[in-house]
């Protein structure tokens, strides 16, 4: 288990008070202008150093995102935009961040923008979140009028403005390009890419985007040293993670672990085992509701880090981690997910927007037993038609779980949906049916 | 995708009354000249909290006058994001998360609930015209799994006594207390945290 004095987010049980004087107390604002001073290489050094990557999903290397900012600022300006706008089933780290260390992330803000030269920060914050995002308003407010933002931002002559963009309800703006025509005003549709948001996103200027938990662990780890978060972990999945456990535990939780942590580990020591003790595990989903869900037998080795869990042909996602014990009916589980995505569909690409609720219908039939038996396969191929044909991951994300269902649940499947529309049984009907054409054992 | 209809009945006006025009303002102010249209999404929700919860189409073709847009483009995000009510939804507008992570912990006796004490069906008033409910797909309090929200309030681990009393509550016009109702105050492992105790017993 993780000592507690490597544990970055200190207040994620609201235990010191989530202000601003608390958050000094516990380092955060303390030399900011010193961090700053070193400049925007060694920040972006150091952040490459740590080897963080992105924990909104996609796992990209942060260090190397803020690299591809252009070094001098042209006519247009830039911009950074925090990712607020989560989500996937099954997460909710963000949340905590928001309302219990805000000033982590506005902290983060400041060194982030710096480092990519951007003046204009936007929150973009699920409209749900709205009591939460009241709360890190009044967070920005408080760090404003104690100068650590604004003009001359915590005395190091940058300028920063940070704004709060409420979505509405569109899980479909968690993707990148989506948020921006969201904040652009416009209805949240991915854009093609390239051209690259680092170069051209919001308004047309090169913005780069960041999940909020990403932003929120620089400021530590440029106060301990790329090396110390580089340590925690292994290789390429390093640091620490924020993991939210859900469903059929005991005691459902957010606890930040280090990365590579045992799966059964995180079950059992801190959520409190599964509901019915571990025999009764069914499956779980690691990652957010996209990724597909992982059988029991493999839960007992699994650790939970992005190359390990890619390599079970899952992945670590936002590590949002669903617990499905043997009291859930495993079909209608994944059925409501493909619900989810046939109502979040933003409805762009024709595969998607179709495919979507073709899998929702399929897999409803699917656990009343109302299937037949070639729909299976059929299943399987209307995945393979959504993956890797939409302008977004939107495509994979809603195919995956399904594709997870059938590659460790299929004989499930195969046995409750047994109806088979091809006659082949002689039923003595003769002038219905042609006799030459029936199987002369059947 | 889903579906949404404006309300068959609509007034035949709408403006912004000086309150709500005055945090508009404020608010174009954030996005950079000429990017006013930015500003939509949250004019769209000032509409919403001035006229009782719902968004007329008066109000869409007087968001886009003010921001100098095409009122299709307005029509366009009202009836994208699903946060828009383009029909009345009552005074207390309760939304049950019903997805995997909910579900798995009861999410339907929810739903019972709601049904027993708001309407039978979805988007329907309550007899009292007060209150109205929906099925909606994750609110991102898995960890706080069955939940639901009411207006701009979180209610968490739920289960179907307590919605029970929650809703009798908002029927007869009281707000109960939002947040969890098996007394969490945060995310922690309830009876069971070995992390950051020292902090938890200082």
């Amino acid at each position: 288990m993780l000592k507690d004095k490597d544990r970055i987010f200190q207040n994620l049980y609201n235990d010191l008070g989530s202000d601003i004087i608390s958050a000094q107390k516990r380092g955060d604002w303390v030399n900011t202008k010193e961090i700053i001073s070193k400049g925007r290489d060694w920040i972006i050094n150091e952040v490459k150093e740590s080897q963080l990557r992105g924990r909104g999903g996609a796992g990209f290397p942060t260090g190397l995102k803020w690299s591809f900012a252009p070094k001098e600022v042209g006519s247009r300006p830039h911009y950074l935009v925090i990712n607020a706008d989560e989500s996937e089933p099954g997460t909710c780290k963000d949340r905590d961040i928001l309302r219990f260390e805000p000033h982590k992330l506005i902290e983060g803000c400041l060194i982030a923008s710096y480092a990519v030269q951007a003046h204009v920060c936007y929150i973009y914050i699920r409209g749900e979140y709205f009591v939460d995002g009241q709360k890190l308003q009044a967070a920005i407010d408080d760090a404003y009028e104690k100068k650590l933002i604004g003009k001359n931002a915590s005395g190091t002559g940058w300028d920063l403005d940070i704004y709060i963009h409420y979505g509405a309800g569109a899980y479909i703006c968690g993707e990148e390009t989506a948020l921006l025509e969201s904040i652009e005003g416009n209805k949240g549709q991915p854009r093609l890419k390239p051209p690259f948001p680092a170069l051209i996103g919001l308004y047309g200027c090169p913005t780069i985007i960041n999940n909020v938990e990403t932003i929120a662990v620089v400021p530590t780890i440029l106060r301990r040293g790329g090396k110390w978060f580089a340590s925690l972990g292994r290789e390429k999945n390093t640091g620490t993670k924020i993991f939210c456990i859900s469903g059929n535990v005991n005691s459902p939780c957010n606890v930040e672990e280090e990365m590579n942590i045992p799966l059964k580990e995180l079950i059992e020591a801190h959520a409190g085992g599964v509901v019915g003790g571990w025999d009764n595990l069914q499956a779980v989903i690691p990652g957010g509701s996209s990724m597909p869900l992982i059988p029991k037998e493999k839960c007992e080795t699994l650790t939970m880090d992005f190359d390990s869990l890619a390599a079970e042909k899952s992945g670590l996602g936002t590590a949002g981690v669903v617990v499905i014990n043997k009291d859930q009916d495993i079909i209608k589980c994944m059925a409501r997910i493909a619900r989810f995505y046939k109502h979040e569909s933003c409805g762009q690409c024709t595969p998607c927007r179709e495919g979507s609720g073709w899998m929702w219908r399929m897999l409803e039939r699917m656990a009343k037993g109302e299937a037949s038996k070639d729909e299976i396969e059929m299943l399987g191929d209307v995945t393979k038609q959504i993956e890797g044909h939409t302008i977004c991951a939107f495509g994979e994300g809603s195919s995956w779980p399904v594709q997870g269902l059938l590659r460790h649940f299929k004989d499930e499947i195969k046995k409750r949906n047994k109806f088979d529309p091809i006659v082949k049984e002689n039923k003595n009907i003769p002038y219905l049916v042609d006799q030459h054409l029936l199987d002369k054992n059947a | 995708m889903s579906l949404k209809r404006p309300a068959k009945e609509q007034p035949e006006s709408f403006e912004f009354n000086s309150s709500s025009l005055d945090t508009a303002n404020k608010i174009i102010a954030k996005y950079p000249k000429g990017k006013q249209q930015s500003a939509v999404m949250a004019l769209l929700y000032i509409a919403q909290r001035q006229n009782n919860n719902w968004i007329p189409l008066a109000a869409m073709k007087y968001i886009a006058k003010i921001l100098d847009m095409p009122y299709i483009k307005v029509y366009e995000v009202a009836t994208f994001y699903s946060m828009y009510n383009l029909s009345p939804v009552g005074k207390y507008f309760v939304q049950v998360c019903t997805t995997t992570p909910c579900m798995i912990r009861g999410a339907n006796k929810l739903v019972e609930a709601c049904k027993e004490k708001i309407s039978e069906n979805e988007s329907e008033l309550s007899q009292d015209k007060s209150c109205s409910w929906i099925e909606v797909e994750c609110l991102g309090a898995c960890v706080n799994a069955p939940m639901m929200q009411i207006n701009d309030e979180y209610y968490e681990d739920l289960n179907k006594e307590k919605t029970l009393e929650i809703l009798d509550k908002i029927l007869k016009g009281d707000i109960p207390k939002p947040g969890s109702y098996r007394g969490r105050v945060n995310n922690e492992p309830e009876n069971n945290r070995k992390t950051l105790m020292e902090l938890k017993n200082a």
